[in-house]
């Protein structure tokens, strides 16, 4: 996930100044174009180094880039160097600086995972190579008319700017042998909390998963949802998130801690779990409670769920910073992200356990095979489970969430 | 404190002493030092003089071992930390602590009393006026230790270590860094202030000299053959 | 004059450049936004609304406390941990056992520690699994605050743990020169108990020499970031780890107010070393007394219990931290309150084998190359300080220590601004040049005085045989400065091996290091795999000090140590 933990990326905050003072060569050079035929594009990205930039918080994602990094040297003779990120919006901020420092053309960022706040201030500020996607060969197999997330990103249109990688659904998981019912709505929730004190938490506001979170929350507690695919203005804001604090003020005296200290990100929230300190958390890897479990790092009796009435759900991408200096292995490497092969092992629970964004109607039953999981992991979301899938609210939504939270709970000390 | 000055000091002891460094044997001295008296070990440096009086005051490094007993009067010192020992030992430097005026110096050897606080600062003040009178340097107590010449180093440092009511004194080569015309009056100060307090001493020294105007026993010590 | 000379009469200016550049354009990077000014996101005109947005931003009285609080109230453990030890053990057999087991511990990386003491006192940490069911009767871990207390006590604890390593080794440096084992024995000759001893007579000689130190501890307490965000609260947290948030917020328009803020946490840095400053001189003035009053033995017991209890827990907890973390690395499901992992398995190890050579490659050439610049440098400036027999101005010696004393999250800025104004690409030099920057001050903090302590007289005797200066510094000086050049060499690496963000900046993200590794994946849940990473950090420094030890003595081996 490209997460947004706050510690590390400094590095994106100090990159952005950098147009303070450099007032260089805002002008753009014209690229080079790159050849209308994929074959040329592949033959043109042969010998070439993609520096991918990606999150870099979890080994079998790591893992999983290892593997498309020996699988493109093989079939494509790209070399792929998986830049690990802690924070996406690290890379966001060096291309900024390159950008402001006059770097059109030799960009060190090739490939970027991204989605949400950070595309959206990448493709505000022009910072992004494309339309890319439809050159893909594979982007043929999605379907963008029944499953309109993978071209929408936070209600922002990708407008082809970003390919398609995997999904994502807001997923809850509990320990079985400490909880018999979990529960299924925001209410029960509450109800829950209260029965099994210092047991439940989210990651502190405004990190992704902790606002994902409130935005959960708002939909179920507003009484009119449809008013959050509109942006903020013209609607009173606190009015209408006013159940929402309520219900809050209600929690936190039954979260871990009392709500008074809370875990910076959702991997942290999934190693509380591990710990045994909580007995109830969310992800938004529907498959990650499986994968941990496999991994050792969550209790063999953890199980999933989505809430009664559904989750937020979205997709993540990748995308080309418009400064990339290896754009045609880039594209090789984005087509290939969206090949059966690479995401049926992706889906793969033993390998990463991210679902797929292809359609399975577009593949021969030979590709679909590939899918097929043998064994039904117990922790595994119920396949039937997705597809309740709630749309994200407009981005601003999420912003007036974080300002007031931060008003609310931030100072608690 | 008063009480105890104002006896007469006891005989210092070096019962057996042995010292060895590994397996080599350094020093070996069996003595009685008489109060009043000073035993003077002599001897080429490298000899372990030094390591000898380490070992009297009670800061033998780790690398040393020694055997037999110190001795003052019926008092055991051997296993006694070297604060407890109430020896005066007198440097070759005369280590005045910079952080300290002269005056500063001379109360850090004085020991405290008990009293009122504004009485016993007032005391103290008396008593280190007085020192200093004693050796010349009236007048000098905010004095920075710097500003002070060799010899009146010497004196104060000495004084330091007689406020503090030793009952036996320690001697490493005290005069070996003054001026020749400085050492003889050094000299006499020195020992005719061990004499009036009747301390037994235990000086070492390459000085014959040293020797000679301490007038007591004297101890050769031969270097060993390196092994 | 001979090259010899010219060249290294050149070095301290050289060195001045290297430090002041960019430390000063990284604060000029910070004062324009905090202003308003900053054209790309659209600040094209002076303003003190950033102040504004600062002063309203919740919780911000809370951070500015936090962040004094913790930072001196470490410092101030440190030290006096550091002084109680030293005064109850200096020159006793137990001191040098003591300071064999510290020694190493300088080696552990900061997030490491706290990430291992972190695991250790949580409520599911190794402490509490020790005593449960069986005393505590937990069967699930209980729900109390700690780490990550509003107080900071946490905070406060995992600072001091690596704090105290630090000014202890620079202890150790000043001692001789402050001709400390002379007034111990003077003033425990005249009677003054161990502690008592050490505090009168050896201590206000000691202070002075290790002050830089002291002050570099209390900026570093102040404006730490990794350490806060692991033991420290959240909510708040402290200002430095604010700062960091604000500029990482995709929100750019926070990015004014960070920039504020990181002003701020400068002036509040500022206010720490203050205070500090203020309270040395009012102890100063309120020991004067104290220190002629002839009082001998009083506190004496208690002091050295102190001494002796605090140190033991000190290592205790560190060794403890790393116990937790050894473990973890070898760790499968390890549920609460299981006090052991079992099964135990190597598969971490093995995972990390495969990804491990290339981040220690870059590490190990990283700190090599960034150390041997530092050397090079401090020795060269020293060296000139010898060829014009004086001391180097005090304030070129501040400018030596500034990236100790601003803290980073002000000036990192700069680094990164600079490169892209020269059009320098990142990578590889330009991440060791950052991490000299950082690697120089300690590195001359470490060997400043044992050469300038080292007799004139070597260099004197080496000239009248009729060496020249050039000579004299290759085959007598250097020589008989191998071991301290050894050790502050070892101190360099092991701050070369900690550096996350200049590694991360000036690499342009290429440059994957242990420290990098380590600290993306502690941001995500696996505690082995980050446990793998976290030892691997440690170890590289710690193999350098075992390095540091044993080169001189194999160098030398056909000299015979002095008795």
């Amino acid at each position: 996930m490209p997460s947004r933990s706050p510690l590390r990326h400094a590095a994106h905050a100090l990159l952005a100044p950098l147009l303070a003072l450099t007032t260089l060569g805002t002008a753009m050079a014209e690229e080079a174009p790159l050849p209308e035929d994929w074959a040329d594009i592949e033959a043109l990205a042969r010998g070439q180094t993609v520096y991918w930039n990606a999150w870099g918080g979890d080994a079998a994602t790591n893992r999983y880039i290892d593997w498309a990094a020996g699988r493109l040297a093989e079939q494509f003779g790209v070399e792929v160097v998986h830049v690990k990120l802690d924070d996406t919006a690290a890379a966001v901020s060096r291309v900024i600086a390159e950008k402001s420092a006059g770097n059109v053309d030799d960009g060190a960022i090739d490939l970027v995972w991204i989605n949400g706040e950070n595309f959206a201030a990448m493709k505000r500020h022009d910072l992004l190579f494309g339309p890319f996607a439809s050159r893909l060969p594979n982007l043929a197999l999605t379907a963008p008319d029944e499953h309109p997330e993978v071209r929408t990103d936070f209600t922002l249109p990708t407008d082809g700017f970003e390919a398609p990688w995997g999904k994502a659904q807001l997923t809850f998981y509990y320990d079985a042998d400490r909880v018999e019912a979990p529960p299924g709505g925001m209410i029960e929730l509450l109800d829950w909390a209260q029965t099994h004190p210092g047991r439940f938490t989210y990651p502190l506001v405004p990190d992704f998963l902790g606002s994902t979170f409130l935005k959960q929350a708002l939909i179920e507690l507003v009484e009119d949802p449809s008013v959050l695919a509109e942006p903020t203005d013209g609607h009173d804001v606190e009015a209408l998130t006013a159940p929402l604090w309520e219900f809050l003020d209600a929690l936190h005296p039954y979260l871990w801690r009392r709500g008074r200290d809370f875990p910076a990100s959702g991997p942290q929230l999934k190693r509380l779990m591990g710990d045994g300190e909580l007995s109830l958390a969310f992800t938004f890897n529907p498959s990650e409670p499986a994968a941990a479990v496999a991994a050792r790092q969550l209790p063999p009796s953890t199980r999933s769920y989505v809430l009664d009435g559904g989750t937020l759900g979205n997709v993540h991408f990748v995308a080309i910073p418009f400064n990339a200096a290896h754009k045609a292995g880039a594209l090789v490497l984005a087509n290939f992200l969206l090949s059966p092969e690479a995401q049926a092992r992706k889906q793969d629970i033993d390998i990463w356990g991210d679902p797929t964004v292809l359609d399975m109607t577009k593949l021969t039953s030979e590709q679909r095979a590939a899918f097929d999981s043998e064994d039904d992991h117990p922790a595994r979301l119920p396949p039937d489970a997705m597809g309740k899938l709630l749309p994200e609210p407009h981005p601003s939504w999420m912003e007036a969430l974080e300002a007031g939270w931060r008003e609310r709970y931030a100072d608690d000390g | 404190m008063t009480l105890e000055s104002a006896m007469p000091a006891p005989t210092l002891i070096l019962d057996d002493v042995v010292i060895h460094h590994g397996h080599q044997r350094l020093v070996a001295v069996d003595a009685r030092i008489a109060a009043g008296e000073v035993l003077t070990v002599m001897g080429p440096s490298g000899v372990g003089k030094s390591t000898l009086l380490a070992q009297v005051a009670g800061f033998l490094a780790p690398a040393f071992t020694a055997s037999g007993h110190i001795r003052l009067g019926d008092v055991d010192l051997t296993r006694l930390p070297p604060e407890r020992r109430r020896l005066g030992l007198l440097f070759q430097d005369p280590l005045l602590f910079p952080h300290l005026s002269v005056g500063g110096n001379l109360a850090f050897g004085l020991p405290a009393v008990g009293g009122r606080r504004s009485e016993r600062r007032r005391a103290r003040r008396r008593r280190i006026e007085a020192a200093l009178n004693d050796i010349g340097l009236a007048s000098f107590a905010d004095r920075d230790p710097t500003t002070l010449s060799g010899g009146q180093r010497a004196r104060v440092a000495l004084m330091r270590v007689l406020l503090a009511e030793p009952r036996a004194m320690l001697l490493d080569e005290p005069f070996s860094k003054l001026d020749a015309t400085l050492r003889d009056e050094m000299r006499r100060l020195v020992f005719a202030r061990i004499r009036a307090r009747g301390l037994p001493t235990l000086m070492v020294t390459h000085d014959r000299e040293d020797a000679e105007a301490a007038g007591g026993q004297v101890i050769e010590l031969a270097p060993q053959p390196q092994g | 004059m001979t090259l010899f000379e010219t060249t290294v009469r050149l070095v301290p200016r050289l060195t001045l450049l290297l430090l002041i550049v960019p430390v000063a354009a990284g604060l000029a990077g910070v004062v324009a936004p905090a202003f308003g000014w900053l054209p790309a996101l659209g600040g094209e005109r002076w303003t003190l609304a950033p102040w504004r947005a600062l002063a309203q931003a919740p919780g911000l009285p809370d951070m500015l406390r936090l962040s004094l609080v913790t930072g001196l109230a470490s410092s101030l453990a440190a030290l006096a941990i550091v002084v109680l030890f030293l005064g109850a053990f200096l020159d006793s057999r137990l001191f040098h056992l003591v300071r064999r087991l510290l020694s190493p511990l300088l080696a552990v990386p900061h997030a490491a520690a706290a990430i291992g003491l972190a695991f250790l006192l949580a409520p599911s940490g190794l402490a509490s699994r020790l005593i449960s069911p069986w005393a505590s009767g937990w069967t699930q871990p209980p729900d109390y605050l700690f780490p990550g207390d509003p107080a900071g006590l946490a905070l406060i604890a995992g600072l001091v743990l690596k704090e105290v390593p630090f000014l202890l080794l620079m202890s150790l440096a000043a001692l001789p020169q402050c001709q400390a084992a002379e007034r111990l024995q003077v003033a425990r000759a005249l009677g003054y108990g161990r502690l008592n001893a050490f505090t009168k007579a050896v201590l206000p000689g000691l202070y002075p020499l290790i002050r830089l130190p002291v002050y570099a501890v209390i900026a570093f307490a102040t404006s730490t970031v990794e350490v806060a965000m692991i033991l420290g609260p959240s909510t708040p947290p402290t200002l430095a780890v604010t700062v960091v948030r604000w500029l990482g917020d995709p929100d750019l328009a926070l990015r004014f107010q960070a920039s504020a803020a990181a002003l701020l946490q400068l002036g509040v840095t500022a206010l720490a070393l203050l205070m500090w400053w203020l309270t040395e001189r009012l102890v100063a003035w309120l020991a004067a007394g104290w220190l002629e009053n002839g009082q001998r033995r009083r506190g004496e017991r208690l002091g050295r219990g102190f001494g002796a209890g605090l140190t033991g827990l000190a290592i205790l907890l560190l060794g403890a931290s790393l116990a937790g973390l050894a473990l973890w690395s070898l760790a499968a499901w390890w549920p609460f309150p299981a006090a052991w992992p079992s099964p135990m398995t190597l598969d971490t190890w093995r995972a990390a084998a495969d990804t491990a050579p290339r981040p220690l490659a870059h590490t190990a050439s990283l700190g090599l190359a960034a150390t041997l610049l530092a050397v090079a440098l401090t020795i060269g400036c020293l060296e000139a300080e010898t060829l014009r027999r004086r001391a180097l101005r005090p304030g070129t010696q501040l400018i030596l220590y500034l990236p100790l004393l601003v803290p980073p999250v002000a000036f990192l800025y700069g680094l990164v601004q600079l490169q892209a104004q020269l059009g320098l690409t990142p990578g590889w030099p330009a991440a060791a040049l950052g991490h000299s920057l950082f690697v120089l001050p300690y590195v001359f903090l470490s060997l400043a005085e044992s050469y300038r302590r080292l007799d004139p007289r070597w260099g004197q005797v080496a000239a009248a045989l009729g060496a020249s200066r050039a000579r004299t510094f290759w085959r007598v000086r250097l020589p008989m400065l191998a071991s301290p050049i050894a050790v502050a060499a070892a101190v360099g690496f092991a701050v070369s091996v900690g550096q996350y963000l200049p590694t991360l900046l000036l690499g342009g993200g290429r440059l994957a290091t242990l420290t990098t590794e380590a600290v993306s994946l502690a941001s995500g849940g696996d505690r082995r795999l980050t446990a793998v990473y976290a030892l691997g950090q440690l170890a590289l420094p710690a193999l350098g000090f075992a390095l540091a030890g044993g080169l001189p003595r194999l160098l030398l081996r056909h000299r015979r140590p002095s008795p």
